[in-house]
């Protein structure tokens, strides 16, 4: 058990925070520290110049091998990265969810001939995709999903009908990966297929969703007779659900880091304050400031155990605990910032609805303890998989 | 970065399980929290004399086994997993003081009486509350024959058995962090009279240790004489260390225990442990076992990093007040969720979660509770120094 990293691994730390110092300057000046949770609307066309600047200098998708264009970058290594572009206050990446998620399931599962056609584009920063995951009837119970697919004889094409919804980013994205019931008699996990879906065609709506900060991250995402070619689908029919968690085993939170020094540039924000308008002084409050620098430093010790785990994919219980421990920490963060600016926390920045940092950190945290498992299912998750308690009884559908 | 651990430590983690499996059963425990140590001297004998132990921190040219602080924080777990009451963490915070500011000397000397089997603890304070150097009352005045000793501890660890204790004293008419000395004093030294006190948690031995005029020599004083409130501060910090690796080890075996009875108990015709209210509660109780082993493992990692100089004080006290925080508050939740989830049995004397609950409440008043360390991180943070 060691804390430091190694000289090598030093030495590319060195290398990323060069490299960003060199580059994220100049036109790139003013994304620097933008595009996070929250703020995901702002500099997007910026955001996206940025990507190729990223994938010019060979630092997009770094964790994949290097037969399609990564590095093969080491766990390590990849968390250090993270952590130099966070701290050199790179933006928030709009081509996360092809590296991260479309990226990693193609390799894992993809035919040879997807995988020529998908991951140049990711790798190059120039084509964006979304996750077209959630319904409004799936949410928690996200296998209770209504979109249709069809295969269409006529057309050659899969046809797929229906909604999604909370799907970040659907209005900048060329593509979509959408899990769609192949087998209409089907219920539940069964009877998915996995497709990869063109956003800019005839069959594809979308509508933004004005959300309680006046941004609008999330979009619904409608599906009207919209067509993806006969080899999109990602395995066979039926495989869908299969594909869709087939890597979270696999997570090994490489960007926690990296989010982690986003929060605490947020929490020195809220010490400065609290320094300077005398909330400090109040012992409840420093109470809680300690209690939100001790919970940040544990979730950093999280992740590395995390990290230092084994590479089975088995579930370890530090990985279980992470959504609700790091959710709640900072949901508490932003509920602290608002108690540390007393009234002035009231005080918009500007007409019709311009929020300051920590009043977008206050109201977004709210959508942290919701998005990607709510609380109440991920403390079913850690009694059931963790302690090994009996499963929630399902209802008759 | 590697935070997990390698083989030969994991070898040594499972030999613990199986060593404490035999002398600290819980029905051994119960039977020697009655006695008049408060623990069972034939197994610490069968802990020093088969297990060696008390040698991981000492070093391979005192004889000893040349081992870290992770080795034996993660030995420390097992036994507070097993509620196990010996003298071993008192033993092992004076070693580790002797690591750091022992003379050549006084390390060949004491460490070898402690590899023989004798027991050690720490005496600090009389007045509750005031773990530091300020709150050190004793005085160490200056004759003829050498410094006297006089003053009365409290809250001392096994201080009625413990063969060696390492004292805090000051000159007379010094205060806060001036004048404060540490002073090795033999048990059986003249002028040293020890109690035992009845003690709420039966299974953690505290004792009264009054000094009256005891002597002591140049070679029983650990660094430097009237300069030692920063050793004292440190060496608080690795006591509070030390307690929260025995405080996660109760906490895991609290929600173990707690998991165990839900599984069995059937109420409405289904067992207990299906209840969402039950499992959510479960489900926070594991969040706090896991987040306290994170930091009670990187705290491990800072005394190593300390003992060998690479961090200095003010890491070891943000660690050590981060960990001490956490790790407290962490226990006392899930030992008191533990005896809501048991029903009424939980407040029965026949079931170990009272034992743990107790052990939960004693640990974290035992060298400042959350509130007190989170207000030292508070200073800390608002001062820049965390």
């Amino acid at each position: 058990m060691k804390l430091s990293f190694s000289a090598e691994d030093e030495q590319f730390r060195n290398e990323v925070a060069e490299w960003m110092a060199n580059n994220l300057c100049g036109e790139f000046e003013p994304i620097r520290f933008r595009g996070g949770p929250g703020d995901e609307h702002s500099f997007v066309e910026e955001r996206k110049a940025w990507e190729q600047k990223l994938a010019e200098g060979g630092w997009t998708a770094i964790g994949w091998p290097k037969e399609f264009g990564g590095r093969g970058a080491s766990i390590e290594q990849q968390v250090i990265f993270n952590e130099e572009y966070a701290r050199a206050g790179g933006p928030g990446r709009v081509g996360h969810i092809g590296e991260t998620l479309t990226g990693p399931t193609l390799i894992a599962f993809g035919s040879e001939a997807q995988k020529a056609k998908y991951l140049p584009g990711i790798r190059a920063g120039k084509e964006l995709w979304c996750q077209g995951y959630s319904e409004p009837s799936a949410g928690s119970d996200l296998a209770n999903v209504k979109t249709k697919a069809h295969f269409d004889d006529a057309q050659g094409k899969w046809v797929l009908n229906g909604q999604k919804v909370w799907t970040s980013l659907a209005h900048e994205s060329e593509f979509c990966f959408v899990i769609a019931r192949t087998d209409p008699a089907s219920k539940g996990q069964k009877g998915l297929g996995f497709f990869l879906v063109k956003m800019d065609q005839p069959g594809v709506t979308i509508r933004p969703i004005p959300q309680l900060t006046g941004t609008s991250e999330f979009n619904e995402v409608f599906f009207d007779d919209a067509v993806c070619d006969a080899d999109d689908i990602v395995g066979e029919p039926g495989d869908g659900w299969k594909v869709a968690m087939g890597l979270l085993g696999f997570e090994r939170g490489v960007s926690t880091l990296g989010q982690q020094m986003l929060f605490q540039s947020e929490l020195d924000e809220v010490v400065r304050i609290a320094k300077r308008n005398g909330a400090a002084d109040d012992p409840a409050i420093r109470q809680r400031l300690a209690d939100a620098h001790i919970g940040l430093r544990i979730m950093r010790y999280n992740s590395m155990r995390m990290m230092s785990g084994g590479e089975d994919g088995s579930l370890q219980k530090e990985a279980m605990i992470y959504k609700l421990y790091w959710s709640s920490w900072h949901r508490n963060l932003g509920k602290l910032a608002m108690d540390v600016l007393g009234p002035e926390a009231e005080l918009l920045e500007g007409e019709p609805y311009e929020l300051n940092r920590l009043q977008s950190l206050f109201l977004f945290t709210r959508a942290d303890t919701i998005y990607g498992g709510t609380n109440q299912i991920q403390r079913n998750l850690i009694a059931e998989r963790a302690l090994g308690m009996p499963r929630e009884p399902r209802g008759a559908n | 970065m590697e935070f997990s651990f390698t083989d030969e430590q994991t070898m040594i983690f499972d030999t613990a399980e199986a060593f404490l499996g035999e002398v600290a059963e819980v029905a051994s425990i119960r039977k020697s929290m009655e006695t008049n140590t408060g623990y069972d001297p034939s197994a610490w004998d069968r802990l020093c004399q088969e297990m060696y132990w008390q040698a991981i921190l000492i070093p391979e040219d005192n004889d000893g086994l040349g081992l870290g602080a992770v080795e034996l924080v993660g030995i420390l777990e097992r036994m507070g997993k097993k509620l196990y009451n010996g003298p071993f963490a008192s033993s092992a915070a004076v070693t580790l003081a002797l690591a750091k500011w022992g003379s050549g000397d006084q390390k060949s000397t004491y460490f070898a009486r402690l590899m023989a089997g004798e027991s050690a603890t720490i005496a600090v304070i009389d007045q509750a509350r005031a773990w530091s150097a300020e709150g050190v009352s004793a005085q160490a005045v200056q004759t003829d024959e050498g410094l006297r000793i006089s003053g009365k501890y409290r809250f001392v660890q096994h201080g009625h058995t413990a063969n060696l204790i390492l004292v805090a004293a000051r000159a007379p008419g010094s205060s806060g962090q001036d004048g404060v000395g540490l002073f090795l004093i033999d048990a059986d030294a003249e002028g040293v009279i020890r109690k035992r006190v009845p003690t709420m948690d039966q299974t953690r031995p505290l004792a009264e240790v009054q000094l009256e005029s005891v002597l002591v020599q140049p070679e029983q004083c650990l660094g430097c004489v009237g300069n030692s409130a920063p050793a004292l501060a440190q060496l608080l910090d690795i006591q509070a260390i030390l307690v929260t690796a025995e405080q996660l080890g109760g906490a895991q075996a609290s929600l173990d225990m707690t998991v165990d009875y839900l599984q069995e108990r059937v109420q409405f015709g289904r067992t207990i442990a299906s209840f969402q209210a039950v499992k959510h509660k479960c489900a926070d109780m594991m969040l706090k076992v896991e987040a306290s082993r994170s930091i009670v493992y990187y705290a491990a990692c800072v005394i190593d990093e300390w003992l060998s100089d690479r961090y200095d004080a003010n890491q070891l006290a943000e660690a050590a007040s981060m960990a001490k925080a956490y790790s407290s508050d962490a226990f006392f939740f899930v030992a008191g969720c533990g005896i809501q989830l048991f029903g009424g049995v939980g407040i029965t004397e026949e079931y170990d979660i009272q034992l743990y609950f107790k052990r939960a409440k004693a640990t974290e008043t035992f060298l400042g509770g959350g509130a007190a360390h989170r207000e030292r991180v508070a200073q800390m943070l608002l001062a820049g120094e965390c």
